[in-house]
């Protein structure tokens, strides 16, 4: 390190000397004792991978009993369930924890340090988390939630969900919630003070910036949500009646504090999803990013505003006029910063020369998906247009758009990224392609219709529908695509499962890519950095690279995806 | 194929082919791409209208942003020789398209409140309570909680319970039905939307927006159906197992046809009450068994 050169000390320091390296852990109990960020990392996304398999079966049962008019494959009980359980699953055990997983592993590698602040309050936050998928999954033994993801009073009181599964759905919350503010209190301790000499504020990763802005929405929205859960647990148990009108309690309070966390967490679960995509495109077209100002930026307002959105998922509530208009305002005025961050992708892309690698395709898909729902978004954020299209198809296939399009292509695209870096070994860009390919077309089959569906008066979450209705069309195509993407994220599987073993070596660097994360060896060894490196700009990798290049003479082409001739 | 070229067969066929794609799709498919209408209520109509002005623009930035995209994928795809750009920014480029962005959101802002008094407040009805024609040009009302214009139009409550609507019609005669909704064609109807369980949210596609119907709460909102006809609908806030068959219909008819459809249920109402009220008398000093509650008792509450 740089520190050698300094004048010695007055007095000789004693020398020390190691007798013996203390050997990384292995086997079974290393993974349940470890408090390295890397293999916590790990964890989180094996254990994400699982609830992402679950979710997915879920949806595929609601396709199969959407698929014809009047179908009697599922109850309506079983439904409700399904589709709760599909909600809750890939909300709070997918979309959000992928990203703590992915940040756990990538975050001190891509600052610099050796670990997390709190490392064992890291593997806390693990354990928490999966003990609130255990909890939730455990239900379907006895009763699952049948409230919706979003558990409205006082359809989830005492009164109409007698169920434990309700209770269920509140302690997957409370233990989730608290492993993510955990987890947020570690990142932001990290990333504030944890960062390789030199990496100032205006160095700092897009992808860092996302999740630092990330962790910062957690602590504010969760928070919430954790006092919103005990409120339903007092109610339903202590007597309470916060939510109870006929107790002098209130039922739209409920949707007051569900959706302060509600919204926020959307931003939580797509801003990581922004971060990838500014760290992908790149590296792929080659280019530095266009406006990182602006993106860290846009990052932050976006997450500011996001905080004053919430009412417009209650357009249809009984509400002040006032308090509509204030909310259509400020969900329009969101839209500013996010239209801002996609012209800047787009300008990322503008002249520069695009390696068309599958983790460069899910990227683009991922935006050109995501675009689509930021433009019904806006649709939705008229009010008046809202009476007719809230609680439709339409918003269903909205929101996917805007959770699939921005945080899954994103999870798919960081996947394709940064394995390379997590296993030392490449996957398949030839299944990735029929993959993407299979997912993107499986996900456009699927959703886009659905936009009809909604508009034609399709309400959301009912069970059936009768023939007469003229939406058969509609949903036998969404069922058929749900069908497709469901191959492509098998083929994803299957990818990954065989690159483990039998994929290409991949080296340090695979990609020639700009971040610290591929100064070190992949996959890397416990400490991380032998040496950590200063840091002159945003993208330090290329200035090691054009140091490289002078010293040696020797081109530092980009070769990415290609086995590396040493090992 | 050239990119170039690609571009201007684009920017040629894109125009054409939406003007005719808006040309056909207004009147063949409600549905397709534009929300329902077609009741003639003016609150649907506006906000169909609406609906496209934002359709029009968004298809426009859709064609704009995915197009700049797909030009670029093709355009600047890895080739042997090209270099690329190092371009890091442009702050000039940057505030332009944050001000477009912005100036797309204003417009779509004053065509909002434009058109939101047609949407929200009620229009004058085109016939009084004796189902004579009225002037229906009067100018809409303004306040948050507008009278209807002329001060012609039907109020009726309606009731969501799990899983059924009730509407309760105005006068002492307290008229009920449930699941049809028997309205005069011209009539401007008010509707105060309550529950009592759970959630539940009143929505008729074509008749206009939805009210959620939440316990401890009177929503309100309006339509004037100007043709004959049943408008079919259901509730859209989850409410329960059976939500999917929580339905709704609105029947509407000439004003003649519905006073002869309310007397006939004034009268069965009444005849109902006198029957319950001989049976009470009949019963008093042997029971008294408050529990004997006859049908009247337990749907006038």
């Amino acid at each position: 390190m740089a520190l050698v050169d300094q004048a010695p000390p007055r007095a000789a320091r004693p020398q020390i000397i190691t007798s013996t390296v203390r050997r990384e852990p292995k086997g079974w109990t290393s993974w349940i004792t470890t408090t390295d960020h890397k293999k916590i990392g790990i964890l989180y996304l094996w254990t994400v991978a699982v609830f992402f398999v679950l979710g997915g079966v879920e949806a595929l049962l609601i396709r199969l009993q959407l698929g014809t008019p009047e179908n009697t494959l599922l109850t309506p009980e079983k439904y409700n369930q399904l589709f709760t359980m599909h909600g809750t699953t890939m909300v709070f055990l997918v979309v959000v924890p992928v990203w703590a997983g992915l940040a756990n592993y990538l975050l001190p590698l891509m600052i610099g340090a050796r670990d997390v602040a709190f490392p064992r309050l890291n593997a806390w936050s693990y354990w928490m988390f999966l003990f609130g998928g255990i909890a939730l999954y455990a239900s379907f033994f006895w009763t699952p939630p049948e409230a919706g993801w979003f558990s409205y009073v006082p359809l989830s009181s005492k009164e109409y969900s007698p169920s434990g599964g309700q209770d269920a759905w509140i302690f997957m919350a409370h233990l989730t919630g608290l492993s993510s503010m955990l987890g947020a209190v570690n990142f932001i301790a990290t990333i504030h003070n944890m960062r390789a000499p030199g990496m100032g504020w205006g160095r700092l990763p897009l992808f860092v910036w996302t999740i630092l802005i990330y962790s910062y929405l957690i602590v504010l929205a969760i928070s919430s949500l954790a006092a919103t859960v005990t409120m339903l647990l007092a109610d339903r148990h202590f007597g309470t009646n916060f939510f109870d009108p006929s107790q002098g309690g209130s039922a739209l309070l409920w949707q007051h504090l569900f959706w302060f966390f509600g919204h926020p967490e959307v931003y939580i679960f797509v801003l990581p999803a922004f971060g990838v995509f500014s760290e992908v495109l790149p590296v792929f077209a080659r280019k530095p990013i266009f406006g990182y100002k602006a993106i860290a930026a846009a990052t932050a307002g976006i997450a500011f505003l996001g905080l004053l959105v919430w009412a417009h998922h209650m357009f249809a509530t009984p509400s002040a006029t006032v308090v509509l208009a204030f909310f259509m305002l400020s969900s329009f005025v969101i839209a500013v910063p996010t239209g801002v961050k996609i012209f800047n992708w787009l300008a990322t892309l503008w002249r520069g020369t695009i390696e068309f690698r599958v983790a460069l395709l899910y990227a683009v898909g991922g935006i050109g998906t995501f675009v689509v729902g930021g433009i019904t978004g806006i649709f939705l954020a008229v009010f008046p247009v809202d009476w007719q299209l809230t609680d439709t198809y339409f918003v269903v296939a909205h929101m996917h758009y805007v959770a699939f399009g921005g945080s899954a292509f994103a999870m798919f695209s960081a996947l394709y990224y940064w394995f390379p870096k997590l296993t030392g070994r490449m996957l398949s860009e030839g299944i990735g392609k029929v993959a993407f390919w299979l997912t993107l077309i499986g996900f456009q089959v699927t959703f886009l219709v659905q936009h009809s569906a909604g508009l034609s008066g399709m309400p959301r979450r009912i069970f059936e529908y009768s023939s007469s209705s003229g939406w058969h069309a509609y949903n036998l195509i969404s069922t058929i695509g749900a069908f497709i993407i469901a191959l492509g994220v098998l083929l994803t599987i299957i990818n990954v499962v065989r690159s483990l073993k039998h994929g290409a070596i991949a080296g340090p660097d695979p990609w020639k890519a700009n971040t610290l994360e591929w100064f070190t060896p992949s996959p890397p060894p416990e400490h991380n950095f032998d040496a950590v490196p200063r840091v002159r700009s945003v993208e330090p990798m290329k200035d090691y690279r054009r140091q490289v290049e002078e010293l040696s003479g020797s081109e530092q082409r980009f070769e990415a995806g290609k086995p590396m001739a040493h090992v | 194929m050239d990119p170039s070229r690609l571009l201007k067969l684009l920017l040629g066929a894109v125009p054409a082919a939406l003007l005719a794609l808006l040309a056909t799709a207004v009147p063949a498919s409600a549905g397709l791409l534009f929300p329902e209408s077609g009741g003639g209520s003016p609150s649907a109509a506006d906000i169909r209208t609406l609906y496209i002005i934002i359709f029009v623009i968004g298809l426009l930035v859709f064609l704009g942003v995915e197009g700049v995209l797909i030009w670029c994928l093709v355009k600047y795809r890895a080739k042997r020789g090209r270099v690329a750009a190092q371009i890091h920014g442009n702050t000039k480029l940057e505030i332009g398209w944050t001000v477009g962005a912005a100036v797309i959101l204003v417009f779509l802002t004053i065509a909002t409140f434009v058109m939101l008094p047609g949407i929200k407040n009620p229009a004058a009805s085109d016939i009084d309570a004796n189902g004579n024609p009225v002037a229906s040009n009067a100018a809409f009302a303004t306040t948050d909680q507008p009278k209807v214009p002329g001060g012609h139009s039907m109020n009726i409550e309606v009731n969501g319970k799990q899983y059924v609507w009730q509407f309760t019609y105005p006068g002492d005669d307290k008229v009920f039905s449930y699941t049809r909704m028997y309205v005069p064609v011209g009539m401007t109807i008010t509707l105060d939307i309550r529950s009592d369980d759970v959630q539940h949210s009143w929505w008729i596609p074509e008749l206009g927006g939805k009210a959620d119907a939440l316990p401890g709460y009177t929503n309100k909102t309006w339509f004037k159906v100007t043709e004959e006809g049943v408008y079919k609908g259901q509730c859209a806030e989850l409410c329960g197992r059976n939500h999917a068959n929580m339905l709704a219909e609105v029947v509407a008819m000439p004003f003649d046809e519905w006073q002869d459809w309310y007397d006939t249920e004034a009268q069965e109402i009444k005849d109902a009450e006198e029957f319950a009220a001989d049976q009470r008398e009949q019963m008093q000093g042997s029971e008294g068994d408050d529990s004997s509650s006859t049908e009247s008792d337990t749907e006038s509450e």
